[in-house]
């Protein structure tokens, strides 16, 4: 009997090895299918545009016979469209986004320039947005029902309706202008100056995102507080800190973790406003400044940037989840 | 995991929310306020809105401009009623166009199933890949700036999360006894789905849809910020504040600020409102 529960043990793990190596895989194929569809949008969106597609790249620019010929050469528009399409993206593949027309640049050199400050800005807004939420939702699930729950929830749901603008305007007015703690614009020199300026900025870029991580931590949390084995780990005579420590919030880290893939994306589009606001120069500033300026190029690499963050980011998340919650594999492959 | 049908979550008891019947009303009255006061801006505002008193330029709130002026003299009573009209009017065309095209597009998807799902949920995934601000940002550089792009982009970018939830919900109605009924009386399978199933998932979607209309209204407002929607000198929120931000580093807050209160009385009136109709339809957690 003994040999018999070992082999279907041995069973039972192999197949779970399997299905954890399939499911990666098939992960890995719907990352590629949707990059591959979300890149056909990114490029073919040029083609609902009415009109000839010169004059279009060449809006607002004298169409000297230079800039025609430099624009068919870039984009291949004597090609065929699929032709096209297949250029870009092998060039794109290669880090290659063409040349920008503002800049007379190569795409990737000019983003890579500005790429730092909204990495540093996501960054910073991340780490604040996981403290902040995490640590708010964990107050209010431990809570649950008193007023120390319902003024933390009443606290996130007024913190959410606050955009990322407005944050910007009042961080300004406040602590730049009138008490002068920090500066108003520009996103300094060096490492720490760099996040000197960036403090203000990372915390108008979380102030709407704290809300969606400290309700679904409290969620979360308040769901695991439930849980038969929590009880079981308090009358063992665990002490509570223990309890929640390592019975609650690590069993409740699995949606914490998936809602947190899905703002990366969020972060990178929102810094957008920020950047404007603050004066700094990353690639959501980039990004407007380039549609302010008619530089269709790099509208498409950042678009198709943010969109590859995003699918990659929650990939990583999916495949991740079930390395720190095994139950969530063990679910797929019972499944 | 059981699923409550249909039918108990529309008619439970509301569920305990932190939010009283008297926010509520409040939230309503705000909301009923604003739209008035967009209707009815040329009758009520006390300046037209781009009438610049140059006695008053930055002049603090005092009885002849109640919430003071804007760099250019400009009165901000007068130019917030007339902003509160793009403001509130994008967002409801967007969460009538994403309603729309997400309920249709769900409904194909539950009823039918198969192939058509799967294709259906494809298209989904890749939409959700694309944040809906980022869509807007995208139409404007295709198609120009003002706000028709990015309204037409944003109601697509949040008809897969209408669709989303309206699939589940019809998968879950496809499987009533009333809808066997129906079969068995002889009715064909579009007007069963268009005329029995479609209007009893309408309350649910609709309640989610609300909600989604305070983050439309903040993106379109930071839009215009940014430059790319509504175009100065006519008066948006969004263009306020962009105009007014020169201003705030030599000290003029007000002009930045009262449109910014604006934007945030607004999404926090609709978000009560959309969180309080959702809970008393039920309908689970938002898609």
């Amino acid at each position: 009997m003994a040999a018999a529960q070992a082999a279907a043990g041995s069973g039972a793990h192999g197949r779970f090895t399997g299905a954890g190596l399939r499911r990666v895989a098939g992960k890995l194929g719907g990352l590629a299918l949707t990059l591959f569809l979300a890149s056909l949008l990114v490029f073919f969106s040029r083609f609902l545009v009415p009109g000839d597609p010169v004059s279009f790249l060449l809006r607002g620019r004298k169409p000297s016979a230079e800039a025609v010929a430099q624009v068919t050469a870039q984009y291949g528009l004597d090609l065929p469209p699929w032709q096209q399409y297949l250029d870009w993206v092998v060039g794109a593949l290669h880090g290659d986004f063409g040349r920008s027309l503002q800049f007379r640049q190569d795409v990737a050199t000019v983003i890579g320039d500005r790429l730092p400050v909204t990495l540093m800005l996501v960054v910073m807004a991340g780490i604040g947005i996981a403290v902040v939420g995490v640590g708010a939702g964990i107050v209010a699930a431990l809570n649950r029902g008193k007023a120390l729950d319902r003024v933390t929830l009443i606290g996130l749901t007024v913190l959410s309706a606050i955009p990322s603008f407005v944050g910007s305007i009042v961080l300004i007015s406040v602590f730049a202008v009138q008490l002068g703690w920090f500066p108003t614009f520009g996103s300094g020199d060096g490492f720490g100056d760099m996040v000197y300026h960036l403090v203000l900025p990372s915390i108008a870029l979380a102030i709407v995102f704290v809300v969606l991580v400290g309700k679904v931590t409290r969620s979360s949390m308040v769901e695991q507080l439930g849980r038969e084995h929590v009880e079981v780990a308090t009358s063992r005579g665990l002490k509570r800190g223990t309890v929640i420590r390592r019975h609650v919030f690590r069993n409740a880290l699995g949606p914490i973790l998936t809602v947190s893939g899905v703002l990366v994306a969020g972060l990178i589009v929102a810094s957008t406003i920020v950047e404007a606001a603050f004066g700094l120069s990353g690639i959501g500033s980039l990004l407007v400044q380039s549609v302010d300026r008619l530089d269709f190029p790099v509208v498409q690499a950042i678009v198709m940037f943010v969109v590859t963050a995003f699918v990659v980011v929650n990939a990583v998340v999916d495949v991740l989840e079930p390395v720190i919650d095994p139950r969530s594999a063990a679910g797929a492959g019972a499944r | 995991m059981t699923t409550p049908t249909l039918a108990m979550r529309v008619l439970r008891a509301p569920r305990a929310s932190f939010i009283g019947r008297p926010t509520f009303t409040v939230a309503v009255l705000v909301l009923a306020a604003m739209t008035l006061g967009a209707v009815f801006a040329p009758a009520i505002a006390p300046y037209p809105p781009d009438a610049p008193d140059f006695l008053a330029v930055n002049a603090p709130p005092s009885p002849a401009h109640w919430l003071g002026t804007d760099g250019l003299g400009r009165d901000l009573l007068s130019r917030l009623l007339y902003g509160a009209r793009t403001a509130l009017l994008g967002p409801l065309l967007v969460v009538i166009g994403s309603t729309a095209v997400g309920m249709l597009l769900g409904l194909l998807a539950g009823w039918r199933g198969g192939w058509i799902d799967a294709a259906l949920g494809r298209v989904f995934d890749v939409l959700f890949a694309f944040p809906s601000l980022l869509l807007a940002i995208m139409a404007v550089a295709l198609f120009g700036k003002g706000l028709v792009a990015p309204v037409i982009a944003m109601s697509i970018a949040y008809a897969p999360f209408v669709a989303r939830l309206t699939r589940s919900l019809v998968k879950a109605e496809r499987t009533r006894p009333y809808v066997a009924a129906y079969r068995v009386a002889g009715f064909g399978g579009a007007f069963i789905a268009f005329r029995s199933v479609l209007p009893n998932v309408t309350p649910i979607v609709g309640a989610q849809s609300t909600l989604n209309f305070g983050y439309v209204l903040a993106e379109l407002a930071g839009l215009s910020f940014l430059g790319l929607g509504v175009q100065p000198p006519t008066p948006d929120w969004g263009a306020m504040i962009n105009e007014a931000q020169a201003g705030i580093v030599g000290g003029h807050f007000l002009p930045a600020i009262v449109p910014a209160v604006a934007v945030v009385i607004a999404v926090v009136a609709v978000n009560i409102i959309g969180e309080e109709l959702s809970d008393r339809i039920g309908g689970g957690a938002p898609a």
